[in-house]
C-alpha cells in the first residue's frame, strides 16, 4: 500500500512512479524525502498507519540508474556517480517536489509532459529548470551502460550511415559539437520529427530537444560537474571515453524502435502476397 | 640609396611587412597568461591550491589560446572579406575573449589574507555600498543569493554604473563580460560561479563557496577602481 495515497486524494497513476514501498531502499529514500521536507519520520511502522492529514506529498521520485554506481569504472568513477546522482540529480528532484507543492496547476503530468508544459514555448516557468534536469539526467543514466561504446548495429547503424555518411563521420561531428558547447549544456543525438532524420543538437543549461517535439536518442551531460572529478578540464578525454566505452547503443536501438512508431523513417515494407 | 633600389613598387608591401616583422599588415596582438600576484596555495582554505592551479594554468590558458586562435581566424576573414566567417567567429570571440577578460579581473579581485584579502572596504567605496545597498552584509547577502540562483555557468558582479554613479549587482551567463549587460558598467568585483571554480573543494555546495570567498576578497582593488571612476571631489 503506497503511503502517499493515504494522504493524497488525487489519483495514483498521474504522477507517482513508485507504487510499492515495501522495498527498504525506497523506504529509506522516502525517509530522506520527508526529512528534506521538514518532517521527522518517527518510526518505520508509522508510515503504514493512517495519521492526521500531513502535508507530506511526493510528486516525482529519483530513479536509480540501471546499473550499480561503480559499474562504469574506470570511465566514470563511483565518486562521480555518487556526487552526480545522489547530490545533483536528487537536488533537482527535491527542488521540483518543493516547487510543485506550491502550485496545483502543474499536478498530474507525466515527466515528459511536465517538461514541455513548463517550457511554456520559450518563456520557461520556474519549475522548468528542475523538471528538465530531472528528465535529462534520467535519460543520461539510461544512455550509458557498463561495457558500452563500440559500434551501433542494424537499424541504428543504417540510419546513422544514411544521415551522416558513416559512423566515423557521425562520431567526429558528435565530439566536435560536444567541444563547442559553451558553458553548461548537453549534447544530443535526436531524431527530428519534421525532417525524419537523425541530427546532433547542442543545448544549454537544462534545455532538452523534447521541447521542440523531437525524439532524443542519446545524450551526454556537458555540465562541468559531470566530468570534473574524473577528468578535470580535459573535456576531450571525457567525450572520447563516452563514445568509446560508455554509450549504450542497445538503449539507442530501443529508443529508435519506439520512435519509429511516431516517425515514418522509410518506405513501408508491404509484404507481397 | 641601395635600399631604395631594392624596394620596388611591387615589393613594397612585402618588404614593409618583413621590415616591421609583422605577419599581417594589421599588427595582430596575441595575448598571454598573466601571472598571479600570489602563490596558488595562498588563498587556502577559502579556495584550494589545486583549484587555483587548474583554474589559472588550464582554464584561463585555454581561453587565451582559443582567443588568440579566433582572433587570427577573424583577421584572415576580414582580410579576405569573408563576412560570413567574420560573423560566425563572433561567438567564439565573445566566449574566449570574455573568459580572458573576466578571469584577468578575477585574479586581481582575490588576495591572500596576509595581503589584505577579506579586509572590509573603507573610504568612498564603503560609503557608496552603504548608500546603495544599506550595508556591506546586505550586499554580500544579495551577491550570494544571485550567485547561488544562477543556473548553469556564469559570473556575479559588483559593478559601478558610470553614468548613474550607482553601484549595482549584475549576473552574466557563461563568459559574457560585464559590458554585455550595459556599456556603462565597470566591474569592481566579480565572482566566478562556473563549477570549475569550486567543484573540487566544495562539490555541489555553491553557497559555501560563495560564503567563503569573501574571506579572500581584495576590496583594495575594488576601492581603487571605484576611486578612479568616481573621484571624490
Amino acid at each position: 500500500m503506497s503511503w502517499c495515497c493515504t494522504y493524497n486524494p488525487l489519483p495514483l497513476y498521474s504522477r507517482l512512479q513508485v507504487t510499492d514501498f515495501s522495498c527498504s531502499w525506497q523506504l529509506k529514500n522516502a525517509q530522506k524525502m520527508l526529512l528534506s521536507l521538514g518532517k521527522k519520520p518517527e518510526k518505520k511502522k508509522q508510515f503504514y498507519r493512517f495519521q492526521t492529514p500531513s502535508k507530506v506529498v511526493a510528486y516525482y521520485r529519483l530513479k536509480t540508474p540501471p546499473y550499480k554506481l561503480d559499474a562504469l569504472e574506470p570511465y566514470m568513477s563511483k565518486r562521480t556517480l555518487e556526487m552526480h546522482w545522489e547530490e545533483h540529480h536528487r537536488a533537482y528532484v527535491e527542488g521540483l517536489n518543493k516547487q510543485l507543492a506550491n502550485d496545483d496547476i502543474l499536478y498530474g503530468y507525466t515527466m515528459d509532459e511536465l517538461v514541455k508544459v513548463t517550457y511554456n514555448n520559450g518563456n520557461p516557468l520556474p519549475e522548468f529548470n528542475n523538471a528538465a534536469q530531472v528528465w535529462n539526467h534520467d535519460f543520461f543514466w539510461e544512455s550509458m551502460q557498463p561495457g558500452g561504446g563500440e559500434m551501433p548495429e542494424l537499424g541504428v547503424l543504417q540510419q546513422i550511415e544514411k544521415d551522416f555518411g558513416s559512423y566515423t563521420n557521425f562520431k567526429e561531428k558528435f565530439t566536435e559539437s560536444a567541444f563547442t558547447v559553451f558553458g553548461s549544456g548537453w549534447i544530443w543525438l535526436v531524431l527530428k520529427r519534421e525532417e525524419r532524420q537523425l541530427a546532433i543538437i547542442k543545448t544549454s543549461n537544462a534545455i532538452t530537444p523534447l521541447v521542440w517535439d523531437d525524439i532524443p536518442i542519446i545524450c551526454l551531460d556537458m555540465w562541468e560537474h559531470a566530468y570534473y572529478l574524473d577528468y578535470k578540464n580535459d573535456r576531450e578525454k571525457y567525450v572520447n571515453t563516452f563514445m568509446n566505452h560508455l554509450i549504450s547503443w542497445n538503449v539507442a536501438m530501443e529508443r529508435m524502435a519506439r520512435a519509429e512508431a511516431f516517425v515514418n523513417l522509410g518506405e513501408p515494407k508491404i509484404p507481397i502476397a | 640609396m641601395a635600399l631604395r633600389s631594392l624596394v620596388t613598387r611591387k615589393n613594397l608591401p612585402s618588404a614593409f611587412k618583413a621590415a616591421t616583422g609583422l605577419g599581417q599588415l594589421r599588427g595582430l596582438q596575441t595575448f598571454s597568461l598573466p601571472d598571479l600576484p600570489y602563490d596558488y596555495g595562498a588563498l587556502e582554505p577559502a579556495i584550494s591550491g589545486e583549484i587555483m592551479q587548474l583554474h589559472h594554468q588550464k582554464h584561463h590558458q585555454t581561453y587565451i589560446t582559443n582567443y588568440n586562435k579566433a582572433l587570427e581566424q577573424l583577421n584572415d576573414a576580414i582580410e579576405k572579406g569573408d563576412s560570413a566567417a567574420v560573423v560566425k567567429l563572433q561567438s567564439a570571440i565573445k566566449f574566449n575573449g570574455g573568459g580572458h577578460v573576466n578571469h584577468s579581473i578575477f585574479w586581481k579581485n582575490l588576495a591572500p589574507v596576509r595581503e589584505g584579502g577579506g579586509e572590509l572596504p573603507h573610504g568612498s567605496l564603503g560609503w557608496a555600498i552603504d548608500a546603495d545597498f544599506g550595508s556591506l552584509e546586505k550586499l554580500i547577502q544579495l551577491m550570494n543569493a544571485e550567485g547561488a540562483a544562477l543556473q548553469g555557468s556564469g559570473w556575479v558582479w559588483l559593478a559601478l554604473d558610470k553614468e548613474l554613479k550607482k553601484l549595482v549587482v549584475e549576473t552574466t551567463a557563461n563568459q559574457d563580460p560585464l559590458v554585455t549587460k550595459g556599456p556603462t558598467l565597470v566591474p569592481l568585483l566579480g565572482i566566478d560561479v562556473w563549477e570549475h571554480a569550486y567543484y573540487l573543494q566544495y562539490k555541489n555546495v555553491r553557497p559555501d563557496y560563495l560564503k567563503n570567498i569573501w574571506k579572500v576578497m581584495n576590496w583594495k582593488y575594488a576601492s581603487e577602481v571605484y576611486a578612479k571612476e568616481c573621484p571624490s571631489s
